[in-house]
């Protein structure tokens, strides 16, 4: 099969935009992206796109398609949560491998801020627990993750003031990306000091709900300036509501990971950059402990030594991730990849960290229900 | 929305003050929710079974901020998940002091036109 590269990627600022709708900010980011991966609309043969609470339409595909002048050979949505952006960018993938297409535009906005307010976005995320076991208790999705964070910060020692860490490391990263929702300094304190949303968790442990959307083109063509190939994705699906998680040393992440390394042929001692989902923070703990870049009970230790800050060994999320960039939904989860393609092109401007060449970016839908990892390489 | 005919049964129980769960019965495994077939071993005929409504606690939290108008009243209240007796966990409320290990026993409570479980501590007196 032939391999596929990311050709470009395009992005709106995340926070408020009053007035645009879903279409409106997918229409800018994938204008962008095209324009990044300098290809004309005709050049576009498949286009995925994800949901969006405030547009839930039958057809979002092709509705997009449609208002944006697109006449794709291939089109649909994708709904799986947190992790549609990756399994997407999965898809994408295989259909220029298999040459079913040439070009896919992947794209996903949403006005989750500004389109149905906080707590109608709340109330909506909500019914992602079961709707006789779980949502008649008043569950929200932080609640769904404190309750995981409660039984994982029992079993590992993981604290509180742990878990501030990443809330700290992703606000620091924010301040350097120009289009990030949250940018006002914090420090540990702050964190601890946050309000109670649902206990262990905090404000500051929550990601914001955000209005943006992301774009990447992928593609058959190998940009002569910076070829990035998608080198190895693998998915995982072990349970889909809280109540149902049977071992919380195995939400399904590492045997993702595993499918993906396994195709690649790479290793995790070869990966460079991360990109990983952070929901919550205890999310970003979970996740780099089960995928093995932090011992189970460590990860904030190496938060602390420096090593998954832009200047250390494996840079973490340098856009600010979804705790401090935003939280649109897909496009949210779209964030950490089209920053791993950006650092690994070089095309990370201000926040450009020194020369990387592959990243593992790794999301979760649902309450680490659904699981998809991809690596990501730069050709030489 | 509700997966209703799947888990009648178990809603039935609770509105009687009845603990049900789900039994596989070619392997005699107990699982959690509800399905269409047994998580351990992929057989169908499952039969539902009631618990003694006695357990351990495995999960808590104290939710703070409620996600809809009619929990906003009961703001903050404690959610535990709690693993029964017979295997299977479940979610309910629980009062504010409870911890992870805790032993507890189910009982019931009222809420938005449905009947809920809510755990207590093993010999703390009944809150109704």
């Amino acid at each position: 099969m032939r391999p596929a590269y990311i050709l470009g990627a395009g992005n709106t600022s995340f926070g408020r935009h009053a007035g645009r709708d879903s279409l409106d900010l997918m229409a800018v980011a994938a204008e962008r992206a095209l324009t990044d991966a300098d290809l004309p609309r005709t050049g576009i043969d498949g286009v995925l796109c994800g949901y969006a609470t405030t547009a839930p339409h039958l057809m979002l595909s092709t509705l997009f398609c449609e208002r944006a002048a697109l006449a794709p050979a291939y089109a649909h949505s994708v709904q799986l949560g947190g992790a549609t952006g990756g399994a997407m960018l999965m898809l994408a993938r295989e259909l220029v491998r298999a040459g079913r297409c040439n070009n896919v535009l992947v794209v996903a906005g949403e006005n989750r801020l500004t389109g149905q307010g906080r707590n109608g976005a709340i109330q909506t995320l909500a019914q992602v627990g079961d709707a006789d076991y779980e949502v008649p208790y008043g569950a929200s999705v932080p609640a769904y993750y404190a309750l995981l964070a409660s039984r994982y910060m029992f079993e590992t020692g993981l604290s509180e003031a742990d878990l501030a860490e990443f809330a700290v490391l992703m606000r620091a990263n924010a301040r350097r990306h120009p289009d990030a929702h949250l940018k006002d300094p914090i420090s540990r304190a702050d964190v601890l000091a946050s309000k109670p949303i649902a206990a262990p968790l905090k404000l500051l442990d929550c990601c914001p709900i955000s209005d943006g959307a992301m774009a990447l083109v992928v593609s058959a063509r190998r940009s002569a300036a910076a070829p990035v190939a998608i080198v190895g994705a693998g998915q995982a699906h072990r349970h889909q509501h809280l109540t149902a998680i049977a071992d919380t040393s195995n939400y399904g992440a590492r045997e993702a990971a595993r499918r993906a390394f396994d195709e690649s042929g790479l290793r995790p001692a070869d990966i460079d950059y991360l990109a990983i989902y952070d929901s919550f923070t205890i999310t970003l703990a979970i996740l780099l402990e089960e995928l093995g870049f932090a011992p189970r009970g460590g990860s904030a230790a190496r938060v602390r030594n420096g090593d998954f800050a832009p200047g250390g060994r494996l840079p973490l999320n340098t856009h600010g991730g979804l705790l401090s960039f935003g939280h649109s939904g897909v496009a949210g989860g779209m964030g950490h990849a089209v920053e791993a393609f950006r650092q690994l092109a070089g095309r990370a401007g201000d926040r450009q960290v020194a020369s990387r060449a592959r990243a593992f970016v790794h999301a979760d839908g649902g309450v680490l229900s659904s699981h998809v990892s991809l690596i990501f390489a730069r050709e030489a | 929305m509700a997966a209703a005919a799947l888990c009648a049964p178990f809603l039935e129980g609770l509105a009687r003050g009845e603990l049900r769960y789900q039994a596989c019965l070619a392997c005699g495994a107990p699982q959690t929710l509800a399905r269409y077939a047994c998580r351990a071993c992929g057989g169908t005929r499952l039969e539902w079974r009631t618990a003694n409504g006695r357990g351990t606690v495995y999960a808590t939290t104290v939710v703070a901020r409620a996600p809809s108008e009619e929990f906003r009243a009961l703001a903050p209240y404690t959610i535990a998940i709690v693993e029964l007796d017979e295997g299977p966990r479940l979610m309910g409320h629980a009062p504010a002091s409870v911890a992870i290990g805790d032993r507890v026993l189910a009982e019931y409570f009222a809420f938005a036109g449905r009947n809920l479980v809510r755990f207590r501590a093993e010999g703390a007196p009944p809150t109704a």
